[in-house]
């Protein structure tokens, strides 16, 4: 009777399929159709791959996608290295002065809306006059994705022992040694999980990054949005696939590496 | 908050690099966007008449901030246009937090009760949409809501309407779109509270009595409301700010402020305005940003 209490119901089972079905349609049909040979992008014309075909043909968007894999890449690394510092100094630093306007700023851009955070960056840049372009994009991103990944890592050391580290430091390490041969192997997989949520996120970013690019090196996101906004094209269908495809692969072997790294429990959540 | 010093003075030191980052990146900028937002927009590269120069010595100084002007912030407050904007952003905010409650709820409920070796893969399968592109995920519901788009052609075939419906650029595209886009923000942190309800306490209302209904409203949904808190504040004050979402699904005559601003910034090139406007939506969000602060500090 009691047990009864905690059992699913099928209110329950069907909220959940429900959600779930709301989530991934939308994704699947985009995927399913990126495939149609028709040139018309509602009327079905059998399966083709020649959309995947005309994007390789399509210098600006092969530039675009060129410069979002750069940004992507090196807004990560700045990202993942600063983020992880931060989360270490916020869960192993005790209490620093100005700790709470830190722990502040540093969560602020997760939720502060993306204009704000994009105009008074660009007004940074012009008033530092720094000429924009890869790097404003990459800085701009490092900064908006440096909280994920203090976020992931803060929440790996949360759940660390610390009695391994006070073990490291009582046999003689002093606390640089004690991180870098005890902490940093056991935080690792959530480091690299950090570093693939900032890339994946800087990706996606439309509304930074145009905001503080320069002329001529628009990134991914913004060439879509410019494509988008004269409608539908079978082209951006094939082109939306890839990227879906990349980031399924990342995810794969994000899960995959922390599986062999002999890590449970501990899936790449990013929240 | 368990800040135990284990690293002492090292681990400290190790916050110099991403503190001065973020001074320099995050909170400095918002000096320049009350700076500018005070000067005359003037037609120029850039775009504004810079209101003071700190190497001009004080006298310049102080002329200059005697010729502070308030302007733009007038033009704010009594334009109906960015005015209505405001309003509208905020009740877009209201109803469609208001939704995600409502949908995100079950799901997230669902989610807890589920044996415990799924609700890992549960999470997981929340959280991939969330990793997928945002824009690709808006791109996703164009195809779908188009004039000729498949939700027409399903209609059509059943029967349902006689002829295609306009879905695109309606309210009801954009509410779609946004609860679409900001569902897993709203089930994570409810599922989080309502995974840690011990369920000693629903079997000790059961034993007491209590029915299934009187079980959920007189126990978990009270104790899962910081989730419901946190899922809130997480979802509203995006989604004021919002621009792609509107800008792609919803008529071009209602913007949001984030629309107006980036009106103003990217087609009028009136940065000082755009700033204004910027400023002024960051004072409108400051009590949920502080809520958000809050929680925050409260999980670490």
């Amino acid at each position: 009777m009691a047990r009864a209490l905690h059992r699913l119901s099928p209110f329950n089972v069907t909220a959940l399929a429900l959600g779930l079905a709301f989530l991934y349609l939308p994704i699947v049909i985009l995927v399913i159709y990126s495939f149609n040979a028709s040139r018309l992008v509602t009327v079905w014309g059998g399966w083709s791959t020649r959309w995947y075909g005309e994007f390789f043909n399509d210098r600006a968007m092969l530039e675009a996608a060129w410069m979002s894999l750069k940004v992507g890449v090196a807004s990560a690394t700045a990202a993942t290295l600063l983020g992880t510092l931060a989360a270490v100094a916020l869960s192993r630093g005790g209490a620093f002065r100005g700790r709470t306007l830190f722990s502040g700023m540093l969560y602020a851009p997760l939720v502060m809306p993306e204009v704000i955070t994009g105009l008074s960056l660009l007004l940074l840049f012009v008033g530092l006059n720094a000429e924009r372009g890869f790097f404003t994009v990459a800085i701009a991103h490092t900064t908006l994705t440096m909280c994920f990944v203090t976020s992931v890592v803060q929440s790996r050391l949360g759940t660390l022992d610390r009695s391994l580290e006070e073990a490291a430091m009582d046999l003689g390490c002093d606390p640089l040694r004690a991180f870098a041969a005890v902490t940093l192997p056991l935080i690792l997989p959530s480091v690299a999980a950090g570093w693939m949520l900032a890339f994946t996120l800087s990706l996606d970013d439309l509304v930074i990054a145009s905001f503080t690019t320069g002329p001529g090196s628009a990134t991914l996101p913004i060439r879509i949005y410019s494509e988008v906004r004269l409608g539908v094209k079978p082209e951006i269908n094939a082109i939306c696939t890839m990227i879906i495809g990349t980031i399924a692969l990342v995810i794969v072997s994000a899960s995959l590496a922390s599986k062999l790294s002999g890590v449970r429990g501990e899936t790449a959540a990013p929240l | 908050m368990s800040a135990r010093r284990i690293f002492g003075r090292p681990a400290g030191l190790a916050a110099l690099a991403p503190y001065l980052w973020m001074l320099l990146f995050f909170l400095v900028p918002f000096g320049f966007v009350v700076k500018i937002s005070l000067s005359q927009v003037a037609i120029a590269q850039p775009p504004y008449t810079p209101v003071f120069d700190l190497s001009a010595g004080w006298p310049a100084l102080r002329a200059a901030f005697e010729a502070l002007s308030l302007e733009n912030f007038r033009l704010l407050v009594t334009d109906s246009l960015y005015v209505l904007s405001y309003l509208r952003s905020i009740v877009v905010a209201l109803v469609s937090t208001a939704l995600l409650v409502a949908l995100g709820y079950p799901v997230a409920y669902g989610m807890a009760r589920l044996p415990r070796r799924w609700q890992a893969t549960a999470m997981m399968l929340v959280i991939v949409p969330f990793w997928t592109s945002f824009l690709i995920r808006i791109y996703a519901w164009i195809n779908i809501l188009q004039h000729d788009g498949l939700l027409n052609q399903t209609l059509l075939a059943l029967h349902i309407i006689p002829q295609p419906l306009v879905w695109l650029s309606t309210d009801s595209a954009m509410y779609l779109g946004i609860v679409y886009s900001y569902l897993p923000f709203m089930i994570l942190p409810l599922y989080a509270t309502l995974a840690k309800i011990d369920p000693a306490l629903l079997e000790a209302a059961g034993d007491l009595g209590a029915s299934r209904t009187q079980t959920f409203w007189l126990i978990t949904f009270p104790l899962s409301l910081p989730g419901v808190g946190a899922g809130v504040v997480l979802c509203f004050i995006p989604i004021v700010g919002e621009f792609v979402i509107p800008d792609l699904l919803a008529g071009s005559d209602n913007m949001m402020i984030g629309q107006t601003l980036w009106l103003e910034f990217f087609i009028n090139k009136d940065w000082p305005l755009a700033s204004a406007a910027a400023v002024m939506l960051l004072m409108l969000l400051l009590a949920p940003l502080l809520i958000y602060q809050r929680l925050q500090r409260r999980e670490l």
